[in-house]
């Protein structure tokens, strides 16, 4: 047996991960980080001490089993890796690409109190791409439950839920509003931070679990989740449907040529391939001079794709330092190196005209961090007489979304102040039997804390339907759902059988 | 495992692309003039759920643009969608050109948008003009359904383009036809025709105006004086239709609304029509260089296929 590791034997530096040069890549949309390769795994693997007290296993919102499936990488029992991982986290590849890792498992992992913390996503990943090559997620007979579910919405949150309840032999359909699935990781995070071809990949095995995607169906408009639990058949329906309603800041100007929000800009570009224009039919304005506003991952990645698609000088402003900053530092470190300018401590007061409707400047005002506020951030205050112009003929809002508005304003589920929907410990909202999580109920989040929410409403909805399999990871939360006791299982039993089946199938006519 | 057909838990609600269904069925199609068509789309969910003043999402391919369409009709006993086209530019000439019956559209997204108010008064006046006449039957329907006097304004070119007079006719309780050239109803624009209305009946209580921005506008100022409540049908360039993009925000009295999910429809008093007009123009450039585009891609395919037709018919491998 090989010698206990310790901080001294193992190496020292992290295992660099192959990167496309920035030269090279602001050319195309093509993936930036390569990925580790068997042997580049190998070495990483080595660096983890395999705690016992599992200090990184408890900075990951899903509890992946962090230690063992590196253990697994280690003894190269991949597809091992795999199914630890999946335990918990489905989509490994896309969560090993876009997860704020440094603020989350790698920010506890014990080997980070003297070296530079085990790159788990990096790891993450690579078992993730192994894992989509090799078809290891393909799922044999599930027993079949008499429930059915419908989904709505198939962002991270949706396909987590799906997959859970189609694992636990439930009868899942996701309805998404848009023409192709994904949610955020298809039309807001751009091709080279994650490839569409993972998205299909996930999309595909979700399929083989017997997961059916409806797109084009806007619930709420088409049908109410009320209509879905009331005469559609549906035993329990979940909400993900985000929280993607950009905010523009309302500065005068702001409605001059050449303003768009980032989510207009990402769209375009990702979804509709505006960047392959005119092979494909959808336009994108292109600023030579553009001022990004904003410093999360979705000014990044606006910032970037803008880069790519010819901007010849690309500018972020942000109003606080960029400590404060909340994209993920490798997004940060990517769009430096590509050549992003960076303002920090400036806020846009005014979008300029240039006289024909068009922008042709932002004015612009420094800042300074003042007292705390509410958030614990010192606030920033403007630095008086410290008004400038930015050069700028393209302004991109990416200052933060709200709620959609389409299913609270169609329904009669109760909601919070700002149009949030309000749920319970079991992310059970007002109305029974209708499940929600992820940013709708959150606010804007992450990939990982929406897949979590996913999965915990998929536990709760197993509960609620009366369904055990203890197989499922889930936590048996000991909260009553709206009154209901989870050991009541009887009572959805009896609600299922009183509803006559003639009422159930009367809707969907085709 | 799916049960039989009576069990319609198992029917697909929509067309999804991904599982190899084939978009959603033209049923019917009829040309009005060499710029304008009408499609009748197999959907009945949304012919169920449609209601006046909402619109479509179509995209006509894979690689097409998501444009906006108003449901100018629907008829839930047949579970169609009515769509009224005037190709413009290159999606709506490629439409022109592709979509036949038997054909499919790759997606439709929809009702979108807030079904119009339809408010309490007595007698209103629907007026349409260009692009706007097919939108406005399903408010002018809706009006009637619930009891009020419907004075129809509707603006052509000229005679030959009139389309829709019967269906018009049977739920206005009058109908005046404007022509830019006099050659059917009255000589003049539709907002001659909306003065006319309003001169003959004294108790309108609401104006509903669709149609280009400066023909809303000049009914929302014909209106103005009087404080007429006028509504209009605002037509920004969308991307998304659900809230997600903010390209279609519009002007509205003191604030910014999106008109995909706050309206299409809007008190005309307060709009800003100048914003409007100058985002609508927005693409301008790109429009033309696809349509070129397309257009060149048309000619190459036409002279590929003249080229393979004379080609002599191959002997062997
Ligand atoms: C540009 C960008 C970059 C990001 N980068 C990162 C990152 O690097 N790391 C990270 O962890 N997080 C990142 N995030 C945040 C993360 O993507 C979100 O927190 C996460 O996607 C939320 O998941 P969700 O399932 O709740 O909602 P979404 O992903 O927003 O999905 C909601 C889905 O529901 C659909 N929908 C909405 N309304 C309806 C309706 N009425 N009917 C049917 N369908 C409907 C929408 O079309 C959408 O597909 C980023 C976000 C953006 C915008
Ligand atoms: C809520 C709503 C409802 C609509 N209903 C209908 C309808 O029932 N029938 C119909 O034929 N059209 C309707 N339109 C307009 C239609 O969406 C556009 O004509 C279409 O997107 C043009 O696409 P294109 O590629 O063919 O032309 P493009 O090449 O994109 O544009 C060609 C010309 O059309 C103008 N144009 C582009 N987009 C719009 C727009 N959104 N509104 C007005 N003019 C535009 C441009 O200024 C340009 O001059 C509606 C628009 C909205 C927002
Ligand atoms: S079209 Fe995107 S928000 Fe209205």
């Amino acid at each position: 047996m090989a010698a206990k590791r310790t901080i001294r034997t193992i190496p020292a530096e992290r295992t660099p991960v192959r990167e496309q040069p920035a030269a090279e890549r602001i050319g195309g949309f093509e993936e930036v980080s390569l990925g580790y390769d068997e042997v580049e795994a190998a070495r990483e693997a080595q660096r983890c001490l395999f705690c016992a007290d599992t200090p990184c296993m408890r900075g990951c919102p899903v509890s992946v089993d962090i230690p063992g499936f590196i253990r697994k990488v280690s003894d190269r029992d991949y597809q091992g890796a795999y199914e630890t991982i999946a335990r918990t986290n489905l989509l490994p590849a896309v969560c090993g690409r876009v997860c704020p890792q440094e603020s989350q498992c790698e920010a506890v992992c014990t080997v980070g109190d003297s070296l530079e913390p085990v790159a788990i996503g990096r790891l993450e990943r690579f078992v993730g791409d192994l894992a989509i090559a090799n078809d290891w997620a393909s799922r044999p007979f599930i027993p079949p439950t008499p429930h059915r579910v419908g989904v709505i919405g198939s962002g991270p949150a949706g396909m987590a839920c799906a997959a859970d309840l189609a694992k636990a032999g439930c009868e899942v359909t996701v309805y998404e509003a848009l023409h192709l699935p994904g949610g955020v990781l298809r039309y807001g995070i751009p091709d080279f931070r994650l490839p569409s071809e993972v998205i299909d990949a996930e999309v595909a095995n979700l399929e083989r679990l017997g997961v059916r995607f409806e797109c084009n169906t806007v619930v709420g408009r088409l049908f109410t989740p009320e209509q879905m639990i009331e005469e559609m058949g549906f035993d329990a329906v979940f909400i993900g449907t985000g929280a993607g309603y950009p905010t523009m800041l309302g500065i005068p100007g702001d409605s001059l040529g050449g303003v768009l929000s980032a989510n207009e800009l990402l769209t375009r570009a990702n979804l509709m391939q505006a960047r392959d224009f005119p092979v494909y039919d959808t336009p994108i304005p292109l600023g030579t001079h553009v001022a990004v506003v904003g410093a999360g991952n979705t000014a990044m990645d606006a910032m970037r794709v803008c880069l790519r698609l010819g901007a010849e000088t690309v500018q972020c402003l942000y109003r606080r330092s960029a400590a404060e900053a909340p994209a993920r530092a490798e997004e940060l470190h990517h769009a430096e190196q590509e050549g992003v300018e960076f303002h920090w401590l400036t806020n846009p007061v005014e979008v300029l005209d240039d006289g024909q409707g068009n922008v042709g400047g932002l004015r612009c005002q420094r800042m300074e961090l003042g007292e705390p506020d509410a958030s614990g951030r010192r606030r920033p205050v403007p630095v008086p007489g410290s008004e400038f112009v930015m050069r700028c003929d393209q302004v991109v809002f990416a200052i933060g979304t709200n709620a959609n508005p389409i299913i609270g304003q169609t329904s009669r589920l109760s909601l919070d102040k700002r149009g949030y929907l309000r749920v319970d410990e079991d992310l059970a909202t007002s109305m029974a039997g209708v499940f929600a999580g992820g940013d709708i109920v959150t606010g804007a989040a992450t990939v990982i804390e929406a897949m979590g929410a996913g999965r915990r409403a998929a536990a709760g909805i197993l509960r609620y339907l009366g369904v055990r399999d203890e197989s499922l990871p889930y936590d048996a939360l000991g909260e009553p759902v709206f009154g209901i006791a989870p050991h009541e299982h009887s009572f959805v039993r009896l609600r299922v059988a009183e509803t006559p089946s003639t009422h159930r199938t009367a809707v969907t006519a085709r | 495992m799916q049960s039989s057909s009576d069990d319609l838990r198992s029917a697909s609600t929509t067309s999804a692309p991904r599982a190899g269904v084939t978009g959603f069925p033209i049923v019917a199609r009829h040309d009005i003039s060499d710029a304008t068509f009408i499609l009748e789309v197999h959907h009945p969910l949304m012919a169920r759920a449609a209601r006046a003043g909402q619109f479509v999402i179509v995209m006509s391919h894979p690689e097409g643009e998501r444009i906006p369409l108003t449901i100018a009709d629907f008829d839930r006993e047949l579970g169609t969608v009515t769509l009224v086209v005037q190709a413009v530019g290159k999606t709506t000439r490629e439409m022109q050109q592709t979509c036949h019956v038997g054909t499919s559209l790759h997606g439709v997204a929809g009702p979108l948008g807030q079904p119009s108010p339809l408010g309490t008064a007595r007698t209103v006046v629907c007026v349409g003009g260009g692009l706007g006449v097919a939108p406005v039957y399903p408010q002018a329907r809706a009006h009637k359904e619930r009891g009020a006097t419907v004075i129809g304004v509707l603006g052509f070119r000229s005679a030959e383009l009139v389309f829709w007079e019967d269906k018009f006719r049977e739920v206005c309780d009058e109908l005046i036809l404007c022509t830019d050239d006099g050659s059917a109803g009255i000589h003049g624009l539709v907002t001659d025709g909306l003065e006319l209305a309003m001169e003959r009946y004294p108790d309108v209580g609401e104006v509903v105006a669709i149609g280009p921005p400066v023909m809303m506008q000049a009914c929302a100022e014909a209106t103005r004086p009087t404080g007429v409540h006028t509504v209009v049908s605002l037509n920004p360039i969308m991307v998304d239709g659900t809230g997600m993009c903010g390209g279609c925000r519009v002007r509205v009295g003191d604030g910014v609304r999106f008109a995909c999910v706050d309206g299409p429809d809007f008190d005309g008093h307060k709009v800003d029509f100048a914003d409007l007009r100058s985002r609508l123009t927005r693409y301008r450039g790109e429009e033309a260089q696809a349509l070129a585009h397309w257009e060149h891609t048309c000619r190459r395919a036409e002279v590929a296929a003249a080229d393979t037709s004379e080609l002599p018919t191959p002997t062997g491998a």
